[in-house]
């Protein structure tokens, strides 16, 4: 492991080469190491009960009464409307401290940063700052999600134009 | 049973993008658009609709399923309408996810004020 240097080591360096180098130095210091079975083991522990709690709420809407593709939908705005609920609460981003991948990988990952960006942007106005900025996320996955289900989708257009 | 598959699978999942985080440093966002345009590939090679059959939720919670939901979607309007469908299938498939979020954030905005950082 490197030295330890301080950040007032960094800034009096003059040599801007030795200055990067001991810059990167204290970076590797002041960056928190977790264990990665840890960070693996609660990515697991957390993303299952999410999903869990996504196969209880289908479950539930079933035996309400809902269809099979229409339980699933519900379950969707269940699970969005408490993720916004928890990042609102300051209590998301708590979780997804521990639990990485875990809270990002799901449908409540999407909501969790969909909302973070509306709450935190609210300051900069309705158009420019809700209005933009809620797409930070939200944005490249939907663009991309289309783009490429699309292009799959042309495909699979001219597959069935000449195998069907 | 179903719930064990749940969590099992879903965790599985979860597990497999920790390990792609941990050695790439890739921010949630980038993580977020992969899942979702993987989904979208292993949907339109036939995998993920049957997988996503056996394990419920496990499969359909994680973003990949949102991508899986677009592949299908499309599939669905391509069969019916033809070329048409191709700019039809995506938006009807995400509609309920993408209207959600959107609609519950903004709410969101007008009841939570942003946290300071600590």
């Amino acid at each position: 492991m490197a030295e330890q240097v301080t950040i007032k080591e960094v800034l009096s360096e003059e040599d801007s080469q030795k200055r990067n180098k001991k810059y990167n130095d204290y970076v590797a210091s002041v960056t928190p190491k977790h264990s990665w079975i840890v960070n693996l083991f609660w990515a697991f522990v957390i993303g299952g009960a999410i999903c869990t709690l996504g196969q209880a709420l289908i479950n539930l809407y079933r035996y309400l009464g809902a269809g099979k593709e229409d339980a699933v939908l519900y379950q969707i705005i269940t699970l969005v409307a408490l993720s916004t609920i928890f990042t609102g609460l300051n209590l998301y981003p708590k979780l997804a401290k521990a639990a990485g991948a875990g809270t990002v990988v799901p449908i409540t990952g999407f909501a969790n940063s969909v909302a973070s960006s509306a709450i935190e942007f609210q300051k900069e106005g309705q158009v420019f700052g809700i209005g933009c900025k809620i797409f930070t996320i939200a944005g490249p996955v939907i663009l991309y999600g289309i783009f490429s289900s699309w292009i799959v989708g042309f495909l699979y257009w001219l597959y069935t134009l000449y195998f069907q | 049973m179903d719930y064990l598959k749940a969590f099992v699978i879903g965790g599985l999942i979860c597990l497999v993008v920790q390990i792609l985080m941990d050695q790439t440093k890739l921010l949630p966002g980038r993580i977020m658009v992969i899942l979702v345009c993987s989904g979208v590939v292993l949907s339109a090679l036939g995998i993920y609709e049957p997988f996503s059959k056996w394990a419920g939720a496990g499969a359909d919670v994680p973003l990949c399923g949102f991508g899986n939901s677009l592949f299908q979607g499309i599939k669905k309007a391509v069969d019916k309408n033809g070329f048409l469908g191709l700019f039809e299938g995506g938006f009807k498939s995400c509609a309920v996810g993408v209207s959600a979020a959107l609609v519950f954030s903004y709410l969101a905005s007008l009841v939570f004020q942003p946290k300071m950082k600590a």
